[in-house]
């Protein structure tokens, strides 16, 4: 078949897809076009590690300047996932040292990363510009010198909540005084105090500094000399928030704070004293985020502050803003998009803030473009489930942490099935949803009806049989990943669906009902997933094979079974089955 | 004492309600001190979510005065516990919190005890300053300062009308030649209790320990040099 179009054509046709989903769609039509395409891909988004192999991805795409790669499965974030599961960075920084040369960024999420790696990712990618470490842990500020001395194009190191080994704050010395591209700096998470005078002179001299976030150690007074270098930032995070009351401290904060006329986004606010939080007024009409998750300050401080910011489209703030903070919040902020709440003392058996259901119902109703919510609270209802779902149709992520495991509904003491279920028949372009409290099979039947455009599923202590497993499995459409944990689901629901599992990224269960039989059968009949049992207890062949599992993460792959598990990883697939028989 | 026991045997007998984990050793130690004030209980395997306010609350009964403790009440966030119901047995990433946020309010909670007692704001390290001759004290924030140079240098600014006498780490017969003369030297009260020379130990383990500040005159620190010597001896 003659082309009319020419190659070149293709290409530059080709390169206004930025989606993946564009892009893989593209691949498909001929070969022609998935050469093409391959060959202009130059961003890459893994989102498995094991999903595929470093080889594999140069081998389809040899020209990439940027990758973003997850590791551990989510709930590693909630300590369910043992020390040394995996996600090692190291394999693929060796494999694209040697064939992605014009490498420029890296994004990682939940994966380990070692010194090793760093040193070689500073020494190997000459023209490296962007580092994003979220989650992350396994290195030290050593690696971080390593970046800084040797990354003379670097534009971003944000090091989002990763767990960092501390050494000192040595490393940030070590960009070269003819560094000047810096353009975001997140250091948030570190505990070390860097040299001052070298954080100044590094913000000084880099004009395109937009993001700077700023670690505990900096104190409240040297803000504003910070602040005045970089008067073009428009995201800054403080440190401690905190200094005896002086009004000298408190005006050259205020006068700081006003230079900064393109600040829209806030954060840091450790150990805060309320007296300074005035100092921001003056820029708060601008602000359009504002994380104050760390703030340990009360309901009517946190009102003065938010009834400054008529802009406000995402707010972080602990429970400490209370139902009548989030009231004045829903008058305030008609713009607000995305809130989290997050709880202050989750492990007190009693509650220590004056937050309900309440606040969630309230800002859902004075919000109107309100789609994305995190909440920690300690009662519910069916009543204000169905109230937030009719109010907010327009909500993509709703994720509800009920801290009492298995919490009825408060005023009637049933299940919160109708609640679960009113919202995910309203808001039908939900694509995440974390459940809590106590839920039967019935709310799965809601969601597997309803949740056609759910991608991400969270559940814990729920259902009461199988039944609810196989309603999402066999009713989710779009379900991408499903982590589940302490539930009774078992071998009947995921053997039927096993072909199910092919279409998703990850299934997670832990301390549910699968037996270790089942995860045989299903490692033999589906080739195309990893099913790896995590097994802490010993060899899973040591037990009866109808004993359940502690762990279960099936994933899809074209990589086939791991090679760099730990002790307590097993892989079912055929061969495993005849070993470990 | 009695007040020790009884919270020992409080928290044996609500550990034993249905959990997982072992005992934990250092519970059952006999220590002085107010119960709960250890740091150390808050560690991951904490059944009960004890702070220092249940000691408080209890010692009150019993009527110790402690007047000092009444500053806490205002420092602390309403979050802490008034309960009279034990905390449930923690179910392990139950609730939903990153580790990196429980490990932030941990040190939040923990910074906020442990300044209170300096009257500080969380973050900072206010110590009251004496000198001897001095009409009225001063505070300082040692977390201001980075080195013992800085800190001299701002007493001397506090006390510009008093000279304080340098002292030469490295240097015993120069320390020696100081202690004799008629000039200033900095002491401290460390955790013990103890006073201290100021100079002797890194830094930050300094600022960590030191709880208020006194500048002597030389002669009466004469007593100090032998001692600090000794305890840092022991620590290391």
């Amino acid at each position: 078949m003659a082309y009319s179009f020419p190659e070149e054509v293709l290409e530059y046709v080709f390169a206004f897809l930025s989606s993946d989903k564009d892009r893989n769609a593209v691949s498909l039509v001929c070969k022609s076009w998935y050469e093409i395409e391959r060959w202009c891909r130059r961003r890459i988004f893994i989102g498995n590690c094991y999903a595929v192999s470093p080889q594999i991805v140069i081998r389809r795409f040899p020209e990439v300047s940027a990758v973003k790669i997850k590791g551990k499965p989510h709930f590693a974030d909630f300590n369910l996932v043992p020390e040394g599961w995996g996600a090692y960075l190291y394999p693929w920084i060796s494999a694209m040292a040697r064939s992605y040369p014009w490498l420029e960024e890296i994004k990682l999420k939940r994966m380990v990363v070692t010194d090793e790696s760093l040193e070689l990712i500073s020494k190997s990618f000459k023209n490296f510009k962007v580092l994003v470490l979220s989650s992350c842990e396994g290195f030290t500020t050593d690696g971080l010198a390593s970046i800084a001395a040797n990354c003379r194009n670097l534009r971003e190191l944000d090091l989002k909540e990763s767990e960092v080994e501390d050494l000192s704050g040595h490393w940030l010395s070590h960009f070269p005084d003819n560094f000047t591209s810096l353009v975001s700096l997140n250091m948030s998470c570190l505990g070390s105090e860097v040299s001052f005078s070298a954080l100044e002179r590094l913000v000084s001299r880099c004009p395109n500094l937009k993001t700077l976030r700023l670690n505990r150690a900096v104190p409240i007074e040297k803000l504003p000399s910070l602040l005045r270098r970089a008067p073009q930032l428009v995201e800054f995070g403080t440190g401690a928030y905190s200094a005896e009351i002086r009004t000298d401290i408190f005006s050259n904060l205020v006068e700081a704070f006003s230079g900064c006329k393109h600040l829209k986004s806030l954060s840091g606010f450790w150990d805060v004293v309320p007296a300074y939080l005035p100092a921001m007024y003056n820029v708060c009409s601008r602000i359009t985020s504002l994380n104050l998750s760390y703030a340990t300050v009360q309901s009517p401080d946190l009102v003065e502050l938010i009834s400054q910011c008529p802009n406000l489209k995402c707010l972080w703030v602990l429970d400490y803003i209370e139902d009548a903070g989030l009231k004045a919040l829903s008058s305030y902020c008609k713009d607000l998009q995305e809130l989290r709440v997050f709880p202050s003392d989750p492990y007190g058996a009693e509650p220590n803030v004056s937050l309900t259901e309440q606040g969630l119902v309230t800002v859902s109703a004075g919000c109107p473009k309100l789609q994305s919510v995190l909440y920690f609270c300690r009662q519910m209802s069916n009543a204000a489930l169905i109230a937030i779902a009719r109010n907010r149709p327009n909500l993509i992520r709703f994720r509800l942490c009920i801290i009492e495991p298995q919490a009825p509904d408060y005023l009637t003491l049933e299940p919160l099935d109708t609640g679960f279920g009113a919202i995910v028949e309203h808001c039908k372009q939900l694509r995440r949803l974390s459940l809590s409290g106590l839920l039967t099979d019935r709310v799965f039947e809601y969601i597997g009806t309803h949740a056609k455009k759910l991608e991400m599923l969270s559940i814990a202590f729920a259902g009461d049989s199988d039944l609810g497993l196989h309603y999402v499995l066999s009713g989710c459409e779009s379900l991408r990943k499903l982590e589940i944990r302490d539930c009774p689901f078992g071998d009947k629901a995921l053997l039927a669906n096993a072909a199910k599992l092919e279409t998703m990224r990850s299934l997670w269960m832990s301390s549910c009902s699968v037996s270790y039989g089942a995860c045989k059968l299903l490692g033999q009949k589906m080739p195309r997933l990893n099913v790896e049992v995590i097994d802490e207890r010993g060899p899973p062949d040591s037990r009866p094979e109808t004993c359940p599992v502690e762990k279960l993460y099936v994933y899809r792959t074209v990589a086939g079974p791991r090679v760099d598990k730990p002790d307590f990883v097993w892989t079912m697939d055929e061969d495993a089955a005849l070993r470990l028989s | 004492m009695e007040v020790g026991v009884m919270k020992m045997v409080n928290m044996l007998s609500h550990e034993a309600q249905g959990k997982k984990e072992k005992l934990d050793l250092k519970e059952t130690e006999l220590r002085l001190g107010l119960p709960g004030t250890d740091g150390e209980i808050m560690g991951k395997n904490l059944i009960m979510n004890y702070n220092g306010k249940r000691g408080y609350q209890e010692t009150v009964d019993l009527k110790l005065n402690l007047s000092g403790m009444d500053q806490t009440d205002h420092h602390k966030e309403k979050n802490l516990q008034k309960e009279k119901t034990p905390a449930k047995a923690q179910v392990v990433g139950w609730p939903p919190v990153r580790s990196f946020r429980k490990n932030v309010m941990a040190v939040q909670k923990n910074g906020s005890e442990e300044t209170t007692d300096k009257a500080g704001m969380g973050g900072a390290t206010f110590v009251k300053v004496s000198m001897d001759g001095a009409p009225y004290l001063r505070k300082v924030d040692l977390k201001m300062y980075t080195s013992y140079q800085e800190l001299f240098d701002a007493l001397g600014k506090m006390f510009s009308s008093f000279t304080i006498g340098m002292i030469d780490f490295m240097n015993e017969s120069k320390l020696m030649d100081l202690l004799n003369g008629s000039e200033y030297v900095p002491t401290y009260e460390d955790k013990d209790g103890d006073w201290m020379l100021v100079g002797d130990v890194p830094w930050k383990m300094f600022v960590e320990s030191c709880k208020r500040l006194r500048i002597m005159k030389g002669t009466e620190a004469i007593g100090l040099a032998p001692r600090a010597m000794e305890k840092c001896k022991n620590r290391s």
